[in-house]
């Protein structure tokens, strides 16, 4: 079967190691902060200044002036750190984020990505998404496999205008976990969800990739 | 010389003119300075080129002087939240200049710090760098970006001193510290404007020399996306 949302969240957070800085997208990768292991410990970085971003408040907590990157009412923790919006920036520009999540519209075998933007639909922009790949140590995309007409996502070349050129590490779908190869010359099947085929993912896939599943089913 | 002005409206007299470039703080509808934005519009400027992250939403924020028509051309990072904006720029009423939310950030703290261009790894290989310089850095590709200063920037801080050193809170502090040093002119609206001496010196994000003019004022502060949890039954 398909991951659901909440699987792909989960299967994300395997991602996490202790000690990481992360930056979690808007989407299923805010679910991502539900799976947490609980034997390390991560903080989140939300990029409109904020380090050590804490769960949704009560009823009686909610502040105005403080929001995630998805204007999302949040809490603080004991760690949490403000800062400006150039400060939150260069920590993601100068690398010291050690991991992104993020959604896409399409990624492609040599790591590009797009998320911001469909020529002829009204363009919302691309809020952080560039600075985020092309920052951020490592990248890893959770999204569907395919699209509501059941075309494609991971694909030899992105057909919508890039967020990001060759950024991509991990893809998480629905169907399936690719790696991409660190020299951006092709990807890597490595996991199967449960009960889906190397065939189902064939027929759902334009990239060519490799397989070395690591396991059975995840 | 006295920095403290009596409302918003007062706070604007003399600073503006139809044509201007204007900043206005604020992430979402975060942090924004919503007095001054009204403030602005009273005045009928027309023509303004605004810096902003977002554009506000119908009916608050930079929404109001969208709806008055008095804003000629954006530069933001997202947009998404406003149907007037939408509708103007479909329509071609409105200019609209995309930049990466970072990259937008650092043009301003460049504007403000005598920076004219940087280079970004960000945008490299996307629209956002056509046209401009790409120059090789060590092995890897980087796009000149360039910086932004305005007539005007309208900030929004949690506290002030007389002299205009602010404070913010939380995330209300966003794009306001560095949109206060790209302005010509700096007008700064705070929830309280404490006697001079009383806040820590340590403790100061803006120092009183990029501010220029003072407002306290009294603030909505719209919430976008109310997000709450249950509390687990005792």
């Amino acid at each position: 079967m398909p991951r659901t949302r909440d699987q792909l969240a989960e299967r994300a957070a395997k991602e996490l190691r202790d000690g990481f800085y992360v930056n979690l997208g808007i989407g299923i990768p805010t679910l991502v902060a539900n799976y947490i292991p609980a034997d390390i410990e991560v903080t989140l970085q939300s990029e409109n200044g904020m380090l050590g971003m804490g769960p949704f408040p009560y009823d009686d907590e909610v502040d105005p002036d403080l929001v995630n990157a998805g204007k999302q009412t949040i809490t603080e923790l004991k760690k949490t750190s403000f800062f400006s919006s150039a400060d939150s920036f260069a920590m993601i520009r100068g690398g010291h984020i050690a991991l992104s999540i993020l959604g896409a519209m399409e990624v492609a075998e040599n790591g590009d990505i797009a998320n911001w933007m469909i020529p002829g639909k009204m363009v919302k922009g691309m809020g952080g998404a560039m600075d985020l790949v092309a920052g951020v140590e490592r990248v890893v995309v959770v999204m569907e496999h395919a699209n509501k007409a059941g075309q494609s996502k991971v694909l030899k070349r992105c057909s919508l205008p890039l967020t990001g050129t060759g950024v991509v590490d991990l893809i998480i779908t629905d169907l399936a976990t690719f790696e991409v190869k660190a020299d951006g010359s092709g990807l890597v099947l490595t996991e199967l969800a449960d009960e889906v085929t190397l065939q189902d993912v064939a027929a759902k896939t334009e990239a060519v990739y490799e397989v070395a599943l690591e396991r059975a089913a995840a | 010389m006295r920095k403290t002005f009596s409302d918003a409206n007062a706070a604007l007299e003399g600073v503006t003119f139809d044509g201007m470039t204007v900043m206005s703080g604020g992430f979402g509808l975060c942090g924004i300075p919503e007095n001054l934005i009204k403030a602005l519009r009273d005045t009928g400027v027309q023509g303004i080129t605004a810096i902003s992250n977002n554009a506000g939403v119908d009916g608050f924020g930079l929404g109001l002087l969208l709806e008055t028509r008095q804003i000629r051309k954006m530069i933001s990072s997202y947009v998404g939240e406003n149907k007037e904006f939408e509708r103007q720029y479909l329509a071609g009423e409105l200019e609209l200049e995309f930049n990466p939310q970072g990259t937008l950030a650092e043009r301003i703290r460049a504007g403000g710090a005598g920076i004219p261009a940087f280079f970004t790894a960000t945008g490299v290989g996307t629209l956002v760098a056509e046209g401009k310089e790409v120059r090789d850095f060590g092995g890897r590709d980087y796009v000149m970006e360039t910086g932004l200063k305005a007539d005007l920037s309208l900030v929004k801080a949690w506290k002030a001193d007389e002299e205009g050193n602010l404070v913010f809170r939380k995330t209300a502090r966003n794009f306001n510290p560095m949109m206060a040093t790209a302005g010509k002119v700096c007008v700064a609206e705070v929830e309280e404007i404490v006697p001079t001496g009383s806040l820590d010196p340590d403790g100061i994000h803006t120092p009183g020399i990029y501010v220029d003019r003072l407002v306290q004022a009294t603030f909505e502060k719209r919430i976008e996306q109310r997000t709450v949890r249950q509390r687990e039954p005792a």
